[in-house]
């Protein structure tokens, strides 16, 4: 806790919705584009870095250790490191994380941390009986087992199962994350209303935010081979209304549930960087810091109600600092759903979660909707796993600086049951 | 026995690996020394035969670069020449006769005689590199292979594609030399040496060429000729190109062996290696080498270019950067500007490194679209190629100066305007160098480096080693209008245009001159680049108040600008010119529009724009396309000459 940690600086590509079919970019080209950009820009060369940390929760099988990969597509030269967390959707986060723990120690000065996942990509894998049935046919020497396996063979073998999908169920409650959602609506007596409301509200500040260029500083545009531009995140409807919502079925818990595709976090392509440096590389590359992180925060809880991750990880940090909600300039609550973000502010009121899940003496309090998520959230710009917490972390700096705030923290839920929480400072 | 350019070990299972290492070369060659020491080699196994013969180089840079070419220039007569030819020719026969299985181990080039040595052992094989290039390259020195490739070639691998690489002289890569059947494997380095050893042991076969194949090298072998001949008539003319015609000749009536020929035939040794095309073909080799030359004593790496402007010119000298591996930033004024410039990269790569995604992908990740120009405070090179404004340059490179490492080139790509012109604006103007390209980017082999009164040596240096980095030709010029290139160009193109003032038919025109042997007709050569910058560059060269020919200043004032309006001089519907009928071509016409060509060369040379004449015609040939069997311009001013 005594060495600071600066951010130096950091970028992102736009989020790119996932259109039901492979999108344009590998998860390991969007974190080069991101990535070079960056480099470029910076006061020190890529082949300076000490390491270099990529979070992601799913990349393809041509891109395992995917830290790596990119860290020489980059250009960082064969002597830097490069390697892979994986905290499901808070991997961005794990990433930082990694590069505190590092910095902290001594091994590194100045390191590369993100987060990437190109959802769109996810694998079509075939089934288990499938798998099964195909071995016992390469199995098969002569033509009587051969026919023997053909006879084996069901057409239904074929039906695919849907790599997303599975990444998106609880391996160990079996629920979708949706129905994590709906169970803490349910909880919490959160009505589709609260949710599609929320939602709406999550569009139009990505609007004003887009309009009024306050993801300039973090974007990095993407070129395709062919020459397609894409310069912002795609997923914004400027139209959204509550009519339009009201419209959707809910997915999750199909008819009678409340949580529909659009008050949840759209599945997306995206990478999002940043430069973090101890103390003695900003002097020796006479570098200026953005911010620094003050303090992170990991915390466990139900696999079921996973969506209250934030208020567990974000907790702690509160405590060890003597900090209530309202000495937070902003703060942001990735918004992997609706439900579950205002989950976490009704969890933080209620006096009898404060006390028994959170061991604080009372309710924590409201957090005010006007410093909360303040440029909108991942359900109108989408949530490519890996990235969503490093561009949380990165977004609140930028947000802080522009409106003369100073201290900002950045949580995220996190399939399985955990939370993730960075207290920072903007400089 | 010791040799002076081989050594011979025998390993415990008998085989002898003959490792080649031309003594003071970088590179191997096969001299007279080289290839005497080979039949000493083969006499000392005769004497005490191996279980095999492996043949492989010791050089880093290649297995074998081909024939020893200074020798080729000191054939001063007809028994010297066929003495040449003989010797390799018989030399290799030994080599396939002897009784042991011999192999050519290929890493790296194996070029003409190295590669017909090759094609003369019982198996080849090519270590899967990069650098492993096959080819028979003699056509392009205007002669042909004659130690056995004639012969070789076609019998291994079917004369359709044997013809193909004699006559085009192309190089083909381990991967597709194995494809063809030229290799009988393509293995890893790390498994070469054991993979020789096996094949070499394995008592394996020569695989046999396939029965249609054997057809076309045998009975067919004329309608095959035929064929071919009628595809060399559509690209080069018998009296300025007779190599190729003499190829099909040696192959289809002597069976490949050049020594039968009678001397009286034009596609004999003698009138081949004595034809003044030949002659001119060796002379712009050694130009070339000369132009690799220039700047190989600055120890420069660049590994980060910046380029300012991301149109045709700008966006393909980054695609050439980062084709060959260095890590480019492109400025323009947005992304939309940067974008099509990554699209044309984008194909340029998919073709370059095709079947190999990855590397086309790696080669896009170092193309990094920059449109704040942030790269420029880490570049190595500094590329200016915005629109010819004078004050936009100077205000650009400028502030590039201030934000630039202090031991970083600055360049400007300017074609019109004078070097000394834009670096005035900097606090340090020695630091400005040109560096021209010429559009196609990735054709054109010539680039020309500029340099004022006030460059710095060492930054000169160091950008024509940069070029030397993209492989293209580096050409020291003078800070004067039009350089050497446009300087000659302009004053051919008016001659041209002033032609059409007089009624002469742009397509007549066009025929006389690529009759004469130019690439490309002039009217056809202004049709691509633009009639505006036609224009421009004919103010450039003479002044603002030059008279335009007719011609040309109608056009431009009914928007008719060449093929990017789709009408100049000829229609171009969809980018691909519409030429009518020629007609009957005047008598000197073609000496008329080349003449103001071969006077500017001069008045170049006469003015320092180059160093000397060499250097004006290695510039105009590789700038220009320049008829290369003339041997340049100011070669072909001189008047026709035997070979020396």
């Amino acid at each position: 806790m005594t060495e600071p940690i600066y951010i130096i600086d950091g970028a992102r590509t736009p989020f790119l919705k996932a259109h039901n079919a492979p999108g344009p970019f590998a998860a390991s080209d969007l974190a080069t584009a991101a990535g070079s950009a960056l480099l470029a820009r910076q006061r020190f060369l890529p082949e300076q870095l000490d390491e270099v940390i990529l979070g992601c929760a799913s990349p393809s099988p041509d891109e395992v250790n995917i830290g790596r990969v990119v860290a020489l597509r980059m250009g960082c030269g064969l002597k830097v490191p490069g390697w892979t967390v994986m905290r499901n959707c808070a991997s961005g986060m794990q990433a930082l994380d990694s590069a505190i723990a590092n910095i902290r120690c001594g091994r590194s000065q100045l390191v590369l941390a993100g987060g990437v996942d190109a959802l769109s990509r996810a694998p079509l894998l075939f089934s288990d009986p499938m798998v099964r049935w195909f071995a016992g046919w390469m199995g098969a020497r002569s033509l009587g087992d051969k026919l023997a396996a053909l006879k084996k063979f069901r057409p239904a073998y074929l039906a695919p199962v849907i790599g997303i999908m599975k990444g998106l169920t609880d391996p160990i409650v079996g629920q979708l994350m949706g129905q994590t959602a709906e169970n803490l609506a349910w909880k919490y007596g959160i009505s589709r209303y609260d949710m599609d409301a929320y939602a709406v509200e999550s569009h139009l500040r990505v609007a004003a935010a887009q309009d009024a260029g306050h993801f300039a500083d973090e974007l990095v545009p993407l070129i395709e081979a062919d020459g397609t531009v894409h310069a912002a995140d795609d997923g914004l409807r400027r139209d959204a209304s509550l009519a339009g919502m009201a419209k959707l079925k809910p997915f999750f818990d199909k008819k009678y549930g409340r949580v529909t595709p659009a008050n949840s976090s759209q599945i997306t392509d995206g990478a999002t960087w940043l430069v973090l440096a101890s103390e003695a590389a900003v002097e020796q590359f006479g570098l200026t810091p953005l911010g620094r992180i003050v303090d992170s925060q990991w915390a466990g809880l139900e696999p079921e109600e996973m969506g209250l991750g934030p208020v567990h990880a974000a907790t702690p940090i509160l405590r060890r600092h003597g900090l209530g909600l309202d000495d937070l300039d902003l703060i942001e609550i990735n918004e992997a759903f609706a439900a579950q973000v205002i989950a976490c502010l009704r969890a933080w009121q209620d006096d009898d979660y404060c006390r028994h899940r959170l061991g604080l003496e009372g309710a924590l309090g409201a957090v005010d909707p006007a410093r909360l998520n303040v440029d909108g959230g991942a359900v109108a710009l989408g949530h490519p796993v890996g990235a969503s917490g490093a561009r949380i972390v990165l977004h609140l700096l930028h947000a802080l600086r522009r409106r003369g705030g100073r201290r900002g923290l950045a949580s995220i839920c996190i399939g399985g049951g955990q939370g993730g929480a960075m207290l920072v400072e903007a400089l | 026995m010791r040799y002076a350019n081989w050594t011979l070990e025998r390993d415990a299972e008998g085989i002898a690996w003959a490792t080649l290492d031309v003594a003071d070369a970088g590179a191997n060659t096969l001299g007279l020394a080289v290839m005497t020491e080979l039949g000493d080699i083969l006499d000392e196994l005769d004497r005490q035969p191996p279980t095999g013969l492996v043949i492989r180089s010791g050089k880093p840079a290649g297995f074998i670069a081909g024939a020893n070419i200074e020798e080729f220039t000191r054939i001063d007569s007809a028994e010297a020449a066929r003495a040449l030819v003989s010797r390799g020719w018989s030399l290799f026969d030994r080599l396939t006769a002897v009784k042991y299985p011999t192999l050519a181990l290929i890493r790296g080039h194996c070029m003409g005689g190295g590669l017909e040595l090759a094609l003369a052992c019982r198996y080849r094989i090519t270590v899967d590199e990069p650098g492993t290039r096959l080819a028979l390259p003699e056509v392009m020195l205007g002669i042909y292979p004659a130690w056995g490739g004639m012969l070789r070639l076609p019998a291994l691998i079917g004369p359709a594609a044997a013809l193909d690489l004699m006559l085009t002289g192309k190089g083909v890569d381990a991967a597709k030399a194995r494809r063809l059947g030229m290799a009988d494997a393509c293995v890893p380095p790390r498994v070469m040496d054991n993979a020789a050893r096996m094949l070499l042991l394995s008592g394996q076969a020569p695989h046999p060429l396939p029965f249609m194949q054997r057809l076309l090298n045998g009975p067919l072998r004329g309608i095959v000729a035929r064929k071919a001949r009628a595809q060399v008539a559509a690209k080069a003319r018998p009296e300025h190109y007779p190599a190729p015609y003499a190829i099909l000749d040696v192959w289809s009536n002597y069976g490949g062996n050049a020594l039968d020929v009678p001397a009286s035939s034009p596609s004999s040794l003698e009138a081949i290696l004595r034809s003044p095309t030949a002659g001119n073909l060796i002379r712009v080799f050694f130009l070339q080498e000369r132009l690799k030359g220039f700047g190989k004593d600055a120890d420069f790496r660049p590994r980060r270019v910046h380029v300012v402007g991301a149109g045709v010119m700008g966006g393909d000298i980054a695609t050439e950067c980062a084709l060959r591996g260095m890590i480019v930033t492109l400025q323009d004024q947005s992304v939309e500007r940067i974008a099509p410039a990554i699209a044309r990269a984008g194909k340029r790569f998919a073709r370059k490194f095709r079947g190999k995604p990855r590397e086309a992908r790696f080669a896009l990740d170092r193309l990094i679209p920059d449109p704040a120009g942030h790269g420029v405070a880490q570049a190595d090179v500094i590329i200016e190629a915005i629109f010819e404004s004078l004050d936009a340059k100077r205000s650009l490179l400028a502030d590039i100066e201030r934000r630039a490492r202090p031991d970083a080139v600055l360049a400007s790509n300017t074609s019109s305007l004078r070097i000394s012109d834009i670096a005035s604006a900097l606090a340090d103007p020695a630091r400005l160098v040109g560096i021209h390209f010429f559009n196609p980017v990735a054709m054109m082999p010539l680039v020309e480096v500029v340099r004022t009164g006030a460059t710095a040596e060492d930054g000169f240096r160091r950008a024509a080693a940069f070029v030397r980095k993209l492989d293209k030709l580096p050409l020291p010029v003078k800070d004067e209008p039009g350089f050497l290139v446009n300087a000659v160009l302009g004053p051919y193109m008016y001659e041209a245009l002033r032609c059409v003032d007089e009624g002469i038919a742009p397509a007549t025109i066009d025929a006389a001159m690529t009759a004469f042997g130019m690439p490309m007709g002039p009217i056809e050569l202004v049709d691509t680049v633009g009639l505006d910058i036609a224009v421009a560059a004919g103010k450039a060269l003479a002044g603002a108040d030059a008279v335009l020919p007719r011609s040309l200043a109608e056009r431009v004032a009914a928007g008719q600008l060449g093929k990017k309006s789709g009408q100049g001089f000829y229609a171009w519907p969809g980018g691909k010119v519409s030429r009518p009928a020629a007609g009957a071509i005047p008598e000197g016409l073609a000496a008329r529009i080349i003449a103001p060509l071969l006077a500017a060369s001069q008045a170049c040379v006469d003015r320092g724009v180059v160093a000397d004449a060499d250097l004006a015609d290695a510039g105009v040939i590789f700038g220009t396309g320049f008829a290369p069997f003339t041997g340049g311009p100011l070669n072909f001013a001189r008047g026709p000459r035997a070979a020396a």
